[in-house]
Formats: structure tokens, C-alpha cells, sequence
């Protein structure tokens, strides 16, 4: 997944979106991710609906909404992963489960970790990087688990860490992004001590610098070291 | 296919009210028919010169064979429509499909045996045919049992659809693989289904059957879809003003 | 695409490395079961020799639907599931590379343990040699099948029975063709016919379960 890629969109000039590891200065702007009247089912109940929401290149919007709400539904949702009850979830103007563009372009970190308890860290992360196709060489890995601060524990199988670690592990991904995309991130301040929380806010800080966009739900208001948020209460569209 | 039409009862509040009507005459065909099919079996049909009278069972065990198998296809065919269509109503009916097909494959299997009994002395045989309708009967438990584990219906619906369109793929393999492994073995075992030449008085009685089997598996299996999308919709308008009429 | 394929596959082995005798429980289980027939029907040689070949695939096919519950299941449990559903290939490709993984970790050792157990009932070295190459083409099929299975039982309660309900009835032609290709070698006839069934058999079923596994996978991650 080298080659650079272009993006198409519903207006007709081409866009161009390149997609190698070396990072690249270029004008080119994110798509938008555009939530468009969109309800949510669980088992019979509506968790939502009618709710509309837009992610714009260089945005972080903070999901908010109490328990139950349907936050984790939706990022669901924007990730492609689930199929709404009604309303549509698009990328560029398509539909994200048909845009074959959208993949490359997205980041998506649930409450699990996808981390395996007999891998170590560095091969958890060296196989996530793979699957996704950003750099995998040793070099990089190294350098993006020091940034999480779990270069000591590469070697060390996931089960021995503890949550906030393998958080941290987890997290490592991030740290081996360099071009914008959208990061879809659940609670990704769980479980993290004061440090930890500084790693994900400075990786935030850059990556929006760069252009991407990010959708994060967090039960704590993201605080002072957070980059500035749109906030987005999920509350009022609960059925009544 | 006038689209418009088919699709009008897609809606399950229509489809309700289709089974109101449609019921009490398929109810009423299919007791006829399994009368005079019975009447002209039973007291007709002449005596078959090597089987006596006890080959009259085919009279059921062909047709519950018969629908068992148009019943798996049916289920299917109304599988895939309600999964790429995403129509309710056509997944609640693949639904309602499995049990009777089921019950008819259980028939066909009861009937087969007790045919098997005076005639080759044992109750069951391990022939191509009886061997096959066992293996239906597992393909319908196991339809069965998926939807039925699945809690979420959309889920349920949609894995069950994918189950029903392999089995409905492996059918003919299957079919195909258990008259090779009975050709194989043939002299351990004699085929249980040759029936008598037919004449056409037996022929009549197996047709006539073989509707009113299918006219009461309409009926059945509207029923049972019925209660489906009342019990799928319960909170639905029309659900409240058509048991609000039933009460009256 | 064949990287997501490679990194897939080395995943699993890697993973069934570090937890070798779980790995392996399928083939003890494999020649467990076995052992119980000549105690149940009596050790009899001929009556032994009659039954062997149905014997070993009905074992074959049980240890192998044993082990394919898992497939899926701890990944899904753990969100990797999703990465890879996530990541843009193919799912069909990760349903191949799991079949691949599976067959590879459980398949493969139980068609090396055939020979042995083939002693134990008294198999002659015709018919066992075509019990493996039989079972060499089968239990392909049956990782591919188990992991359809696996994929539409994800997550349920009773998966692992369900499984085995599903898929058993779906594995009848492969074990009539490959328990009949040593009945064939044992009456003295050529087994051609039935290897060849086998083949197609295992073609169709590598085209049409990757797909249908690819759909169940994503139905149940909605």
C-alpha cells in the first residue's frame, strides 16, 4: 500500500490523496466523514436518530452522551463496521461501507486493544501495522513504541501488562501514522495515568496539525492538554 | 414481474390482512383434497400385484417427500430475496418455512419406514433416497437451530440466509455423493423405494395428495409468519388496530 | 493483498506455537476416539479392517470440528476481529488464511497420525496409503467448512455444538468419497473415481466457503 492513491469525490475535480510512509507536504485536504439522519438499533431499541454530524479535515470532535447512549454504536457506524437502521454514513459523498478509498484513510481504535496475550508487544504491534499497511520495520515500531513509552515491555507478552499498558500498546499505532486520516478513537483515555494521557493529546496535537481528523469518545471532558474539540451530545437524539 | 404488485405485501401489515383472507380457503382446499386423495388411495386404487396392500403408504410418503425438498428450496429462495433485499417480511417467511418442511421431511422419513417394514422386514434401510431425506432433515435442525440461537433477528435472519444458501448449493452434492456411496454398497442393500407401476388411479391419489399437502403448508406457514411480523412489530400501528378488531 | 494473507497466516502458527499442546489436543483427541471402536465393536481383525476407513474420517472429522470453534472466536472476543475486517483487504482473504492456519495447526497433524492409527486397526499398507493421500485432499475441506461454521456461530452460546450440528451434515460427501476411496483399494478396484471427486470437491468448496465465511464474518460483526 505504497503507490499513491487518488481519491474520488462527488465533485468531479480529482483529488489526490498520497499515501506513502515519506511524509509529503502536500494541499490536499481530508475528506469529510458526513453522518446524514442516521438512527441506531440494538436488539429492538432505537438508541438514536436523526442524528447528523460532520468530521471535517483538520477537526476533532469529542462524542459525548451518557452510558447507553449508542457513543460506541456510532463510531461503529462511522467506522463502516456496523450497517445503520436508517440514514447513511459517508466518506467524500460515498457511502462508507462501498468506499474502497475510505481503508487506507482510517484509523479505528475500539475499547478492545486487539492486542493477543501470547504475542509480545512489538509483534502485536508489528502485525497490526502490517494488516494495515503502514510501516512494519523494526525501526519504526521501536520508535513508535517509545513514544508510548513501552520500548522497555516490546519483548514482553501482552497478558503480563497491565490495562493501562496494554492501553498504551494499543495506542502504539497512532505513533506510526504520518499521513492525515481519520482516527476514530473509543475512550482512548481509559485506563491511562497523567503521561499517558500527555502521549495520546501530543499525538492528537500533531496529527490534526497535519490535516487529519479525529472522532473520539472520552467519559471524562478531555482536559487542558487536549487540542480544542467540537463537542457532540448524543443525549438529545435518544428516542423519548 | 409486475414489481409493484409483489412488493405490496412486503409490507407485513398487508401481509396480515392477505392471510386473513387467504387462509380459510386454503385451509378448506387443502382438507378436500387430502379427502379425495385418501377416499381414492384407500378404496380406488387397485392392490399392487408384489406389494399387497401395504405399498398404499406412498400415497403420503411421496408428497411429504416432494414438499419436503420444494419446502428447503423455498426457504432458501425466500432467504436470499429478504437478505439482498433487506424486505422484512421475506426473511420472517424463510422463518416460518423451516418447521413445516422439517415436519414434512420427518414424514417422509416415518412413512418411508413404515413402508420399509412389510415389505423388507426391517424399519429403516440405508438407501440413496431415505439416506438423502435424513440428511435434509439435519439441513433443516441445523437452519433451525442457528436462527433460533441468534438474539439479534437481523443477525439471525441474515446468517440464516447465508446457512440456507449453502445447503441449498450442497443439496444436489449431497444427493449426488449418498447415490454413488448406495450404488457402492448395493448388494448390502435393496431400495425401498421402488413403487408400484403406477397406475392411474395411484397416480391421481399421489397428485391430489401432493396439493393438498402443499395447500396446507401455505396455510401453516402463512400462520406461522403471520405471528412472526405480529410479534416482530408488536409496537407497530397496525399490530394495536388489528388486535384492537379481533378483540370486537 | 498476499501480504494481508502472509501476515494473517504467520499470526496463527505463531499464536499455536506458544500454545503448543493445546495445538495438538484435536489429534490426541483424534486417536482417543479411534482407540474407543475397537473396544465398543470387539478387536476382531477382519471386523476391524471393515470399519477402519469410516472410522478414521468419522474421528478426523469430529477432531476437526472441535478445534475450528476458536477460529474466530477469540479474536472477535479480543477486537482483532475487527481490525482485519477493518483493514481494507479482502475478507475473503482472511477467511482463506484462516482456513489455511487451521488446517495447517490441525488438518496436517492428523493426516500424520493416520498411519498409526491405521495400525492400530489393521489396515493394509494399500489401503492405508490411501487412507492419508484421501484424507491429505478431506481435511482441507473440512477447515474450510468448520470455518464457515465458526464464522455464522460467532459468538453464541452453544457455538461449538452448533457448529458440529451445521457442518457435519455439509461434510457427508467428502467423508462418503474418502472412507469409499479405501473400500475401493480394498476390494482391489482403482480409487481414481473417488479421488477425483475429492479434488472437485475440494475446489468447490475452497471457491464457494472463503466467500460465504467473508459474509457470515461480517453479518455478525453488524
Amino acid at each position: 500500500m505504497t503507490a499513491a492513491r487518488a481519491v474520488p469525490s462527488a465533485e468531479s475535480s480529482a483529488r489526490r490523496v498520497s499515501y506513502n510512509p515519506a511524509p509529503v507536504a502536500s494541499d490536499a485536504t481530508l475528506d469529510t466523514l458526513a453522518c446524514t439522519d442516521l438512527a441506531c438499533r440494538r436488539g429492538n431499541r432505537l438508541l438514536f436518530s436523526a442524528v447528523n454530524l460532520e468530521v471535517r479535515a483538520g477537526q476533532a470532535v469529542w462524542l459525548r452522551g451518557r452510558n447507553g447512549r449508542g457513543k460506541t454504536s456510532l463510531l461503529r457506524l462511522a467506522a463502516g463496521l456496523a450497517v445503520p437502521e436508517a440514514g447513511q454514513v459517508s466518506w467524500g459523498g460515498v457511502d462508507v461501507r462501498r468506499a474502497s478509498v475510505y481503508a487506507p484513510l482510517r484509523v479505528y481504535i475500539g475499547h478492545a486493544n486487539a492486542l493477543k496475550d501470547d504475542l509480545t508487544v512489538f509483534e502485536s504491534l508489528q502485525f497490526l501495522a502490517r494488516l494495515h499497511g503502514r510501516a512494519h520495520d523494526p525501526a519504526s515500531l521501536n520508535a513508535a513504541l517509545e513514544r508510548v513509552a513501552m520500548a522497555s515491555r516490546r519483548d514482553a507478552p501482552v497478558r503480563t501488562l497491565s490495562q493501562g499498558q496494554r492501553r498504551r500498546a494499543a495506542l502504539a499505532r497512532l505513533a506510526l501514522e504520518r499521513q492525515p486520516a481519520l482516527w476514530i478513537l473509543d475512550e482512548p483515555y481509559d485506563a491511562l495515568d497523567v503521561d499517558g494521557i500527555d502521549v495520546v493529546n501530543r499525538l492528537l496535537h500533531e496529527h490534526l496539525a497535519r490535516g487529519g481528523s479525529v472522532l473520539l469518545t472520552s467519559h471524562l471532558p478531555p482536559g487542558a492538554g487536549a487540542p480544542d474539540m467540537a463537542e457532540f451530545d448524543l443525549d438529545p437524539f435518544a428516542p423519548r | 414481474m409486475n414489481s409493484l404488485r409483489w412488493s405490496t405485501f412486503a409490507a407485513p401489515s398487508r401481509f396480515y390482512a392477505l392471510v386473513n383472507a387467504l387462509n380459510p380457503w386454503l385451509w378448506a382446499v387443502a382438507i378436500g383434497l387430502a379427502l379425495a386423495a385418501l377416499y381414492i388411495g384407500f378404496f380406488v386404487a387397485p392392490v399392487d400385484a408384489t406389494q399387497g396392500n401395504s405399498y398404499r403408504i406412498i400415497f403420503i410418503h411421496v408428497p411429504a417427500a416432494w414438499l419436503s425438498m420444494v419446502l428447503y428450496l423455498a426457504m432458501a429462495f425466500w432467504a436470499a430475496i429478504g437478505w439482498m433485499l433487506n424486505a422484512r417480511m421475506a426473511s420472517m417467511l424463510a422463518r416460518a418455512i423451516a418447521p413445516t418442511g422439517a415436519m414434512f421431511t420427518f414424514v417422509a422419513l416415518w412413512t418411508g419406514s413404515f413402508w420399509g417394514k412389510p415389505t423388507w422386514g426391517t424399519w429403516w434401510v440405508w438407501d440413496a433416497r431415505l439416506t438423502s431425506e435424513l440428511i435434509l432433515l439435519f439441513l433443516y435442525l441445523g437452519y433451525i437451530a442457528l436462527v433460533s440461537s441468534i438474539d439479534d433477528v437481523v443477525r439471525g435472519d441474515k446468517s440464516g440466509a447465508v446457512l440456507a444458501i449453502v445447503g441449498a448449493v450442497n443439496v444436489p452434492i449431497i444427493y449426488f455423493s449418498v447415490v454413488w456411496w448406495n450404488t457402492l454398497h448395493q448388494g448390502a442393500t435393496i431400495s425401498a423405494t421402488a413403487a408400484p407401476k403406477m397406475a392411474q388411479t395411484m397416480l391421481l391419489a399421489m397428485l391430489l395428495m401432493t396439493l393438498s399437502f402443499w395447500a396446507y403448508a401455505f396455510a401453516v406457514v402463512f400462520t406461522r409468519a403471520q405471528a412472526l411480523a405480529v410479534e416482530r412489530e408488536r409496537h407497530a400501528e397496525w399490530v394495536r388496530s388489528a388486535a384492537g378488531k379481533e378483540l370486537q | 493483498m498476499s501480504a494481508a494473507f502472509a501476515a494473517v497466516y504467520t499470526r496463527e502458527l505463531r499464536l499455536a506455537l506458544r500454545r503448543r499442546v493445546e495445538a495438538l489436543l484435536p489429534v490426541v483427541f483424534f486417536v482417543v476416539a479411534v482407540s474407543l471402536f475397537p473396544v465398543g465393536v470387539g478387536p476382531e481383525p477382519q471386523t476391524l479392517r471393515v470399519i477402519a476407513a469410516g472410522v478414521v474420517w468419522v474421528c478426523a472429522l469430529l477432531a476437526s470440528m472441535l478445534s475450528v470453534a476458536n477460529l474466530y472466536a477469540l479474536d472477535h472476543a479480543d477486537g482483532s476481529l475487527e481490525q482485519m475486517l477493518l483493514s481494507g483487504h479482502p475478507p475473503t482473504l482472511i477467511a482463506s488464511a484462516k482456513a489455511a492456519a487451521h488446517w495447517t495447526i490441525t488438518g496436517a497433524p492428523l493426516v500424520l497420525a493416520a498411519p498409526l492409527i491405521g495400525l492400530l486397526l489393521d489396515m493394509s499398507p494399500a489401503a492405508l496409503a490411501t487412507l492419508v493421500a484421501a484424507l491429505l485432499l478431506g481435511t482441507p475441506i473440512l477447515s474450510l467448512l468448520g470455518g464457515m461454521g465458526a464464522a455464522l456461530t460467532l459468538g453464541l452460546r452453544s457455538a461449538g455444538v452448533l457448529l458440529i450440528l451445521l457442518i457435519l451434515p455439509l461434510s457427508i460427501p467428502a467423508l462418503i468419497f474418502g472412507s469409499g476411496a479405501v473400500g475401493a483399494v480394498d476390494s482391489g478396484i482403482s480409487a481414481s473415481g473417488h479421488f477425483s471427486l475429492l479434488g472437485a470437491l475440494l475446489i468447490l468448496t475452497a471457491l464457494i466457503a472463503p466467500p460465504a465465511t467473508a459474509m457470515a464474518l461480517r453479518i455478525a460483526l453488524e
